[in-house]
């Protein structure tokens, strides 16, 4: 079928902020959806509210739109652009809201919009989960069974035939409460009744439960002529239970016979018809019971996925490219396949390697929360490995994750570990349960108890075991290790370091013995078709086998390496960098080359650089692709910390490092060579000092005075910052910190109250620095910069103290020889400039300044590195902007309950979006209703400020309180605010015995929350407040310029409702 | 015990066996399918031939008693990147090692499958030999010169049943299968839909399958080269225009020389369950399971007489044709599929429809 010529115009919704559950696969997805449909003749409209995807680059879309992704601002955007037809399947989950909203508001047919790709319908019918268990049973697909109940003997008799455990969930509760399981009768009447109670129609839906099922997905594609493809199938290594962007999964599909796998992709096959997705990828939810094969459907999403951004880099299929090029018509056989070019799309890829995904997590930002998992995602991104066998993938995999593990080894001594607590360990899934199976093993469980308490398939297990055999063997030669022990080795994915390690060597030494030996990595492609036909695209992954595929040219090559796994503190940002100068570098002809791990980026795309290594980035299989590809240059500056991490060991190994030296960023991270530079350019610092004992840190912190700003140094990431007070919280600190990091010492800073913190992005050429943007941070200094609302340009800094910093922007990128990209964090405070930190490398700010501004900072970096002149790229002033743009950060607290909603020095952000605007609050309003704060315009607002805070709230009450607002307040709050004449009500705080603050949230009775807790006792006594109000999505403010900002926006907003504009047209 | 693959060219992989011990020769091929390791083991059509299995990793759910599609395994030899050494499913009762063991086959593992793979694709199929007996190159490639591999030679009565069996006793309709070494899932797909099926050795006489007096005849996939069975096409030209017939795979190049046309040998040929192929009537689109090396030359059929109803998307070679006034058509993939997707089944409901007419 020819493509459509009826439809001209193509709106696209992106997925907004980078979330728990929703990361930068939906900027792969988006950006191909884009330049497909652009390049297919359509002009394309993009709303995305998170300036640090590609997707957003001016370049991609005809019209893009980084405003809220509300109903209210898209049906601006149709008004505005009117265009024929919505793509709603590329966006993730909210971008199917979004278009159910518009539809419901009647917006799709006042403006005459079609949907493409999936209808309403069909959304609806995907997503309802009665309407899809209609839709199964309608096609005779086994769902897990259920039945509903009105009265505790029903129930009873219905539980009694299911069998437990069961999952009960009432119907039609007050706040959606969620299912509860029941693993005996006892609990099931229990739960029951609770159950029947809390229904408003006294209902209950007790269903069977399928936890410890094997659980697999089906990634499916459909087109206009009905033809159905499977891309490709997953099995997820942790059963029911855990959610699968939290499991640890596999592809293909490891343990189903032909017979099975074929009875599963016939019913994937009846059901995306039935639900109706016209055209484009689903993905496909199935549990296969271990002992009987029962086989039910569990889901099915309507939509491009996690699941299928990881489909396509495991088989090499762009499943949201092709999904974009069904949604206008064409069909698959239509479709040339971009890897072998000759053949169609319309086949099923063939593999040949095993790939494994490994999920990512950050609990460790989150001290109070379990790392226990469940059904509700906790991982915030996660690495994918290639391997020809499952045994080398999983390694690849585990030291990829970054997570100080060099693959499945040990870092606590089996031999120490409980027996009660590691069966604890492998009964509750967890985040470290993986190696937990290993302890298990080295203690001599067998597989077949292993897999009862876990209900991991044993040929996961069995694989595992192999992998432990092997490493008894190998640390029992010690230093006499032959080629074939070696190579055997490298084969079940050991790396050097490991072996190493096992052998009471050095990865240097086992590197050379390899090398001695012969034994070194190849490469092989990835193709889509296990080798039947010749593929064009270079797509590589390493292995230990006896052929090498690489094509290495004479080109003069550049290597970029990526970031990793994405994480709290490095995620899309340093991706949209490495791509830029992926772009920027073939832009100038070199041949470029990227590394990386993260399977939901747009640097993991095959087109993105000329040749793609999906390696972990670690030093040795870092090095293995330069001795191989012995590239001209290497960017360590783009991808975060992650490659800075190795710059080091690669200079020292003799890698062509481009761009600022590593003496230079040495310069930069070591406290005392900082200190120096900063000396000698008289630029102030922070007082400081580093203590190695109790004592020593309590004489430094009573000479600096108090607050400072504690910190145990080389813990990964600069985590476990706080601000301390007092005496006694900094001896608790240190006795907590010096169990985390025994030997080194803890770093102490003056903590600068109530001071503004600035951003300062720039670049230098070794001659000239121009600043990209100056950022003015709009919460105080001590909470981290990217957990911290930022706006460009400053809007309270006078000119003076801007030259100031520009001064010092200059002085120091002088001094660190920058060559590239410099971020300085400076903070200003009476009348003072203080530099905090400089990193001379991409920052997290990067595309946020370059979406402001319109200058593609990464782009001219990358070219300055090859020894591009910024005058000869014509980049030599600062640019200046009319509109004002803010940033704000999105924070994942609804995800861990329990955990306390107060910003700190530890990073918790998972995201950001951008407000823009030609006025400030309107600016800000956007940026807060697009990271999800329903600020509202009327209604009711809870104040409860410190003391220190209480001259200062009385302005901003009184403006909310003239713009119509009632005032509630707590005592203290309450009296500043009558005292002064505002109008407000008193409540009592929940520590004086009263809980009616509590029951006005959570009946709806509570529009905005300001809070800004004081000291320990302060931010505990709120502490339920808060927690309550992220879980019902109230906006909790609790910072004053963050509050103080928030009434600008209101302001604003009720005098002249928002407008939207395209990016094209700002700048 | 070490393991040598030796290719007539020369090339030389060096493995560990897994399977029995001992020395065959065969003509090595690789198959792109990621499960059904079973079904392919077991199928006839493997005759004089060593597979090699592009995924890596093999033997996983281990073998049951039912996913077989003959009485035993056909193949000279299996080659894998690595075998596991357990059997993880619900349904399994052995390994993998210890049922070649049993079925005396040879078994390779640690081989760089893709690297093999790569040199059949540039190089095409070619002889082969495996041992664990001969750790001599010079000699093995001698033997593996000398063996008579594929091409010209009649494989079928290697795998043929020995006399007329019936697979079904009742049935609506009498359905006469010619073995030349009939997958079961044909069968079992014909008794499904209600055929009485009488399995025959592919060398019955024309006057013995109309003395049964069948609705309709169906000729079997099976191995090797199809010039090699002028019987067998001997047979199909005197039952055309009596019955409906379909072929299969081997069958669908039989009915091609039966019906004047030609058949070649293809470079490495398809092995697999990705292949798509075009049903020219609707212009649908089918995934399909591919076993063969052999293929009917379009170009050589009477165009007045043969519509061609399929074709393959990768390589637009021959995959289907049809007599425009004979109920008579044949496929050149597996609508049985085991393994493989099941979506070409809707051929055995066209078959059953001709004998409805």
């Amino acid at each position: 079928m020819p493509k459509r010529t009826d439809i001209k115009k193509i709106l696209i919704i992106g997925s907004g902020p980078i979330i728990i559950g929703q990361g930068c696969e939906f900027d792969y997805s988006g950006t191909q959806a884009c330049k497909v449909l652009k390049q297919e003749g359509f002009k394309v409209v993009l709303v995305n509210s998170n300036p640090a995807t590609i997707m957003t680059d001016p370049e991609i879309a005809d019209k893009t739109y980084i405003e809220p992704i509300t109903v209210e601002a898209i049906e601006k955007i149709i008004a505005k652009e009117r265009p024929d037809a919505l793509l709603p399947t590329l966006g993730g989950q909210t971008a199917l809201n979004a278009t159910m909203g518009l539809f419901e508001k009647g917006v799709l047919k006042k403006y005459k919009v079609e949907t493409i790709g999936a209808d309403v319908k069909s959304i609806k019918k995907g997503e309802d989960r009665q309407l899809f268990k209609e839709a199964m049973k309608k096609i005779g697909i086994d769902l897990p069974k259920s039945g509903k109940a009105y009265d505790l003997k029903a129930a009873v008799g219905l539980a009694k035939k299911l069998g437990f455990p069961v999952i009960i969930r009432p119907s039609f509760t007050l706040g959606g409460t969620g299912g509860s399981i029941a693993w005996n009768m006892k609990e099931f009447s229990e739960l029951a009744k609770r159950g029947i109670e809390s229904s408003i129609i006294g209902e209950i839906l007790i269903e069977e439960s399928v936890i410890g099922w094997k659980e697999f997905e089906l990634e499916v594609m459909r087109d206009l002529k009905d033809n159905v493809v499977i891309v490709c199938s997953i099995e997820n290594f942790d059963p029911m239970g855990t959610h699968t962007g939290d499991s640890i999964t596999v592809a293909p599909a490891q343990t189903l016979t032909d017979k099975e796998y074929q009875k599963m992709r016939d019913s994937a096959i009846k059901c995306i018809r039935e639900i109706g997705v016209q055209t484009g990828g689903s993905n496909i939810q199935f549990a296969v019971h271990p002992k009987t094969g029962r086989q039910v459907i569990i889901e099915m999403n309507p939509r491009v996925s996690r699941s299928s951004a990881l489909a396509s880099k495991a088989t090499g299929f762009p499943i949201a490219k092709i999904a974009a090029k069904l949604a206008i018509g064409y069909t698959l056989d239509e479709i040339s396949n971009d890897i072998t070019r000759k053949t169609p799309s319309s086949f099923e890829p063939a593999i040949d390697y095993c790939v494994v995904k490994v999920p990512r997590f950050t609990f460790e930002k989150f001290p109070e929360a379990k790392d226990i998992l469940g059904v509700s995602m906790k991982s915030v991104g996660e690495t994918m490995a290639i391997g020809r066998t499952f045994k080398e993938a999983l390694q690849k995999a585990l030291r990829g994750l970054e997570i100080g593990h060099s693959g499945l080894d040990n870092k606590l001594d089996y031999r120490r570990i409980r027996n009660d607590k590691i069966k604890l360990r492998l009964e509750e899934p967890n985040a470290s349960r993986i190696f937990y199976i290993k302890y298990a093993l080295q203690k001599g469980y067998s597989v077949e108890k292993i897999q009862a308490i876990t209900g991991i398939d044993p040929w996961f297990l069995q694989n595992i075991k192999e992998i432990v055999e092997f490493e008894k063997k190998l640390s029992a030669v010690s230093f006499q290790l032959s080629a074939e022990k070696l190579i055997k080795a490298k084969q079940y994915g050991f790396s050097d370091r490991q072996i190493a390690n096992l052998t009471k060597s050095n990865e240097a030494a086992i590197r050379k013995l390899r090398k001695k030996h012969g034994v070194k990595a190849v490469f092989k492609l990835v193709d889509t078709c296990a080798a039947e036909f010749e593929a064009y695209t270079p797509y590589y992954y390493s292995t230990y086998e006896e052929e090498d595929e690489t094509r290495i040219s004479k080109k003069k090559k550049i290597m970029i390496l990526g970031g990793g796994p994405n994480r709290i503190g490095q995620g899309i940002e340093f991706d949209y960098c490495c791509c830029h100068a992926s772009f920027a570098l073939k832009e100038l002809g070199y041949e470029t080359i990227m590394v990386n791990s993260n399977p939901e980026t747009v640097s993991t795309d095959y087109d993105t650089s000329d040749k793609l290594y999906f390696e972990p980035l670690t030093f040795e299989d870092v090095m293995n692709i330069i001795d191989n590809e012995k590239p001209d240059g290497i960017i360590v500056q783009f991808g975060g910390q992650t490659p800075l991490n190795l710059a080091a060991e690669l200079k020292k190994a003799g890698a062509p490092i481009i761009g600022t030296s590593v003496n230079s960023i040495n310069k930069a991270e070591n406290r005392e060579k900082f200190a120096k530079v900063l000396k000698k350019l008289k630029i102030s610092q922070p007082e400081n000092g580093s203590a190695f004992s109790k004592e020593e840190a309590l004489n430094i912190a009573r000479k600096i005075g108090y607050p400072v700003l504690v910190r145990p140094s080389y813990v990964l990431g600069g985590r476990a910052m706080k601000i301390v007070y007092d005496d006694i919280s900094l001896e608790s600190f240190i006795s907590e910190a010096q169990e985390v990091c025994e030997g080194h010492p803890v770093l102490i800073d003056k903590f600068l109250e109530d001071a503004i913190e600035v951003d300062v992005d720039a670049i230098s050429d070794g001659s000239l620095t121009v600043i990209g943007g100056i950022m003015e941070h709009i919460e105080e200094a001590g909470v981290h910069s990217g957990d911290s609302a930022c706006v460009l340009p400053p809007h309270t800094l006078g000119e003076g103290m801007l030259n100031m910093i520009k001064k010092y922007t200059y002085a120091l990128s002088k001094e660190l020889m920058v060559r590239g990209l410099m971020n300085i964090q400076f903070a200003i405070k009476d009348d003072r400039v203080f530099c905090l930190e400089v990193n001379p490398r991409a920052s997290r700010t990067v595309p946020f300044v370059s979406k402001a501004t319109g200058v593609p900072l990464a782009k001219i970096a990358a070219k300055v590195m090859t020894g591009k002149s910024l005058k000869g790229l014509g980049f030599t002033k600062e640019v200046k902007i009319k509109h004002i743009a803010v940033k704000e950060s999105v924070l994942p607290f609804s995800r861990f309950s329990g955990v306390d909603i107060v910003l700190g020095p530890e990073m918790k952000s998972t995201g950001e979006v951008m407000g823009i605007d030609d006025s400030f609050g309107v600016a800000f309003y956007k940026s807060q209703l697009a990271a999800g704060q329903n600020i509202p315009l009327k209604g009711r607002i809870f104040i409860s400020v410190k003391n220190n805070d209480k001259r200062n709230i009385v302005f901003i009450a009184k403006k909310l309180s003239d713009m119509g607002f009632e005032i509630i307040a707590t005592k203290g709050t309450h009296k500043a605010l009558c005292s002064n004449n505002i109008k407000a009500s008193s409540v009592d705080k929940i520590s004086e015995g009263d809980n009616k603050i509590l029951d006005l949230i959570k009946n709806n009775e509570i529009q905005l929350i300001i809070n800004t807790p004081s000291g320990a006792r302060g931010q505990s006594d709120m502490r339920p407040i808060r927690s309550l109000a992220v879980m019902r999505g109230i906006p909790c403010i609790t910072t004053m310029n963050g509050a103080q900002a928030a009434v600008n926006g209101i302001e604003a907003v009720i005098k002249k409702r928002f407008g939207v504009k395209a990016i094209q047209d700002f700048i | 015990m070490k393991a040598k693959i030796v290719l007539e060219d020369g090339k030389i992989f060096e493995g560990f066996s897994f399977g029995a011990p001992g020395e065959r020769c065969g003509e090595i091929v690789f198959n792109t399918s990621m499960t059904g390791y079973q079904e392919i083991l077991t199928d006839p059509s493997y005759k004089g031939q060593i597979v090699i299995m592009t995924y890596p990793l093999i033997g996983n759910y281990g073998i049951n008693a039912e996913d077989i599609e003959s009485k035993k395994i056909f193949l000279e030899g299996f080659v894998v990147k690595e075998c596991s050494s357990i059997a993880s499913n619900w349904r399994s009762s052995k390994t993998l090692a210890s049922y070649l063991k049993e079925n005396n086959i040879l078994g390779v593992e640690g081989i760089d499958t893709r690297a093999l793979t790569r040199h059949i694709r540039l190089k095409g199929a070619m002889k082969a030999i495996i041992s664990t007996k001969d750790p001599d190159t010079k000699s093995l490639l001698k033997k593996v010169k000398a063996s008579p591999g594929l091409v010209g030679i009649d494989l079928v009565k290697e795998v043929t049943s020995s006399k007329i069996q019936y697979w079904k006793k009742k049935g609506k309709h009498k359905v006469v299968v010619i073995d030349c070494g009939v997958k079961f899932n044909i069968l079992r797909e014909l008794a499904k839909r209600g055929c009485k099926v009488i399995v025959v050795p592919a060398n019955t006489s024309s006057e013995k399958i109309l003395e049964i007096n069948p609705d309709a005849v169906l000729l079997s996939n099976g191995p090797g080269d199809p010039q090699a069975l002028a019987y067998v096409v001997n047979t199909v030209k005197k039952l055309i225009g009596k019955m409906p017939i379909f072929g299969i795979c081997l069958g669908h190049q039989v009915l091609g020389l039966a019906l004047g046309g030609k058949t070649y040998k293809l470079k490495f040929g398809h092995h697999g369950a990705n292949h798509p192929v075009k049903d020219l009537r609707t212009g649908k689109v089918y995934i399909t399971t591919q076993n063969h090396g052999f293929c009917v030359d379009i170009k050589s059929l009477n165009k007045k007489d043969i519509n061609t109803t399929h074709l393959n998307l990768n390589d637009n070679t021959s995959e289907g044709m049809r007599h425009r006034k004979l109920p008579i058509f044949s496929v050149q993939f597996h609508p049985e599929a085991s393994a493989g997707p099941h979506e070409a089944k809707y051929l055995f409901d066209e078959f059953i429809k001709m004998m409805e007419i």
